[in-house]
């Protein structure tokens, strides 16, 4: 539903997206990730038709964007970054103008505005002012105004954002509900909900695709992947982390003391595929030496890692970001 | 079409969202009444005419419609909303038409609640009522011409207090361009071709014939296409200036 091609933004020198190629199909979240300033944003406000690309183009339900602009606008709903709406509007008003704008009149109108206020949970502040609602509101009205016209292609840039964990899940479990029928971009650099709703993850830096997958394969590329985590408590001993090192298939460990726990992280051997043995080896040792485990799990793998390791545009922000 | 109603519904519904509204025409009535009756000494002229009414008008928009029009896009890019309202299927030129047109239609408002004017000179005396609406006519269209020179101006910056230095300044120009303190700058070296050009320019002018009672298509035809101008212009400047 989506075609995006060799997408490119130039501002005078700087080269803020830098031919980005990728396309979404119905039923897929594409959760866009990326440090701030690399280009995620840029591009969806080139696909949503209010920049113009300085090369490239997109395609949404066939409409070129640059070419048939309203069209291709007429089958988007988009969130903006920090959910922009006119402050002196009552929401109720505030929708009913996106109504307008989207073509709906009368009983059409009305039924919209009817379920885009229930999907987002607005009904106790419709006839207040859009200007004195929390940022939680704030960024629901935003979302109710990009699901109003029910739109086959969604983009929300950031539409997490400064909301508290609850509302952070009820968003989420709306995106999840809509997803089916939908082709859903989502810019994010909470990594967490890339698991959560996302079925394939982008990871793009200063302009450029550099990852391209689905959640677990992003954390394959971890260096945590199938890493074996085991935590115990009481006296540890050099000998412990030797017999751990004795078990087949194990790289390297790193131990990690806190309190009165040990936690020793054990990497397997990088052969390919299937390193499950490892914590099943780990497991009957601790028994075997009647040690105190505390805890004992395989890691999937680390998103913020891979995270880091791929970008780099802003190293002060994505480090925090991605934590 | 559609888009544009939607936007001129939108706009014109805020300005009455808010009190500013009410504020705007209420000192407007206030100021026009002040300058009519003390300034202009209107029971002194002892006419049963509203010329001293109009002669004012110009100094009024001068200061109150860029008021009106600072924020038209000012606000628009300083709040992020230019993002959304270019990204929803509207044309540019409807946005800029539906702002401008809100605008225009609320100032239109004002000057019409000044009626009361045009009934104390009909109980005073037998005014002329043909020349009185001709001086609506041209009053309003005038307003037009600052509101589109304020318009583009708002576009250029996102700050609102910029927006209405600038566009006083700019309509001044605008205002006085056939007056002495314009022409003597020019006079001494400019060939006078390029003097009636600009003086051609005024507002006053082409007002001040409206007023006379002669609603004179060059007039008229002049006061649209300066808005045409500002308005296309202001089009060019939110199309360039909406990345930053």
């Amino acid at each position: 539903m989506i075609v995006i091609d060799g997408l490119t933004k130039h501002f005078g020198p700087f080269t803020a997206v830098d031919g980005i190629g990728f396309s979404v199909a119905k039923g897929e979240v594409l959760g866009f990730l990326g440090p701030n300033g690399a280009g995620k944003s840029t591009t969806m406000k080139m696909v949503t038709g209010f920049l113009a690309p300085s090369a490239g183009t997109a395609r949404v339900c066939g409409h070129d964007i640059v070419t048939s602009t309203l069209e291709a606008q007429r089958v988007i709903g988009y969130l903006p970054e920090g959910a922009p709406a006119y402050g002196d509007m009552t929401v109720r008003g505030f929708l009913k103008f996106i109504a307008r704008v989207r073509r709906l009149a009368g009983a059409d109108a009305e039924k919209a505005i009817g379920s885009a206020v229930e999907a987002t949970e607005l009904e106790g502040v419709l006839e207040q002012p859009i200007d004195t609602l929390s940022k939680g509101f704030r960024r629901r009205v935003g979302l109710a105004q990009a699901i109003l016209h029910n739109p086959p292609v969604l983009i929300m840039d950031e539409p997490t954002d400064g909301l508290d964990p609850n509302q952070k899940f009820e968003v989420r479990k709306l995106i999840k509900r809509m997803a089916a029928e939908k082709a859903i971009v989502i810019s994010t650099h909470i990594l967490e909900e890339v698991d959560a709703i996302c079925t394939r993850a982008l990871i793009i830096d200063r302009g450029r695709i550099v990852a391209d997958g689905t959640p677990a394969e992003l954390m394959a590329r971890s260096r945590y992947h199938n890493a074996v985590s085991l935590t115990l408590g009481g006296r540890t001993t050099v000998e412990m982390a030797a017999k751990l090192r004795a078990i087949a298939g194990i790289e390297s460990i790193e131990v990690s003391p806190r309190g009165d726990e040990t936690t020793f992280t054990l990497f397997p051997v990088r052969t390919g595929e299937g390193d499950t043995v490892l914590i099943d080896a780990v497991a009957r040792l601790a028994r075997e030496e009647n040690w105190q485990v505390r805890a004992l799990y395989g890691e999937a793998g680390r998103l913020d890692e891979v995270f880091r390791r791929l970008t780099r545009s802003d190293t002060n922000g994505s480090g925090k970001e991605a934590a | 079409m559609n888009e544009l109603l939607a936007v001129f519904r939108r706009e014109l519904g805020g300005y009455f969202a808010t009190p500013l509204a009410f504020i705007f025409i209420v000192i407007f009535l206030f100021t026009m009444g002040a300058f009519t009756f003390y300034l202009g000494a209107y029971y002194e002229s002892d006419q049963a005419d509203l010329t001293i009414f109009f002669n004012f008008h110009p100094w009024l928009y001068l200061f109150l419609i860029p008021a009106i029009s600072m924020r038209l896009w000012a606000e628009e890019r300083r709040s992020g909303s230019i993002e959304l309202l270019l990204s929803l299927p509207i044309p540019l030129w409807a946005a800029v038409t539906g702002k401008f047109l809100a605008a225009w239609v609320f100032s239109g408002i004002a000057l019409a609640l000044t009626f009361p004017m045009w009934l104390t000179v009909n109980y005073l005396g037998d005014p002329d009522n043909g020349v009185i609406l001709a001086g609506y006519i041209g009053s309003f269209f005038m307003a037009g011409g600052y509101l589109a020179i304020g318009s583009c101006l708002s576009a250029v910056t996102r700050n609102q207090v910029i927006a209405f230095v600038v566009s006083v300044a700019v309509s001044f120009l605008f205002t006085v361009s056939g007056l002495p303190i314009v022409m003597d700058f020019f006079a001494s070296w400019a060939p006078q071709q390029v003097l009636s050009t600009i003086a051609s320019f005024s507002f006053l002018t082409h007002f001040n014939a409206i007023t006379q009672g002669v609603i004179d298509l060059r007039d008229i035809i002049y006061f649209a296409t300066l808005i045409g101008a500002w308005l296309i212009a202001c089009g060019i400047v939110v199309d360039m200036k909406k990345a930053g």
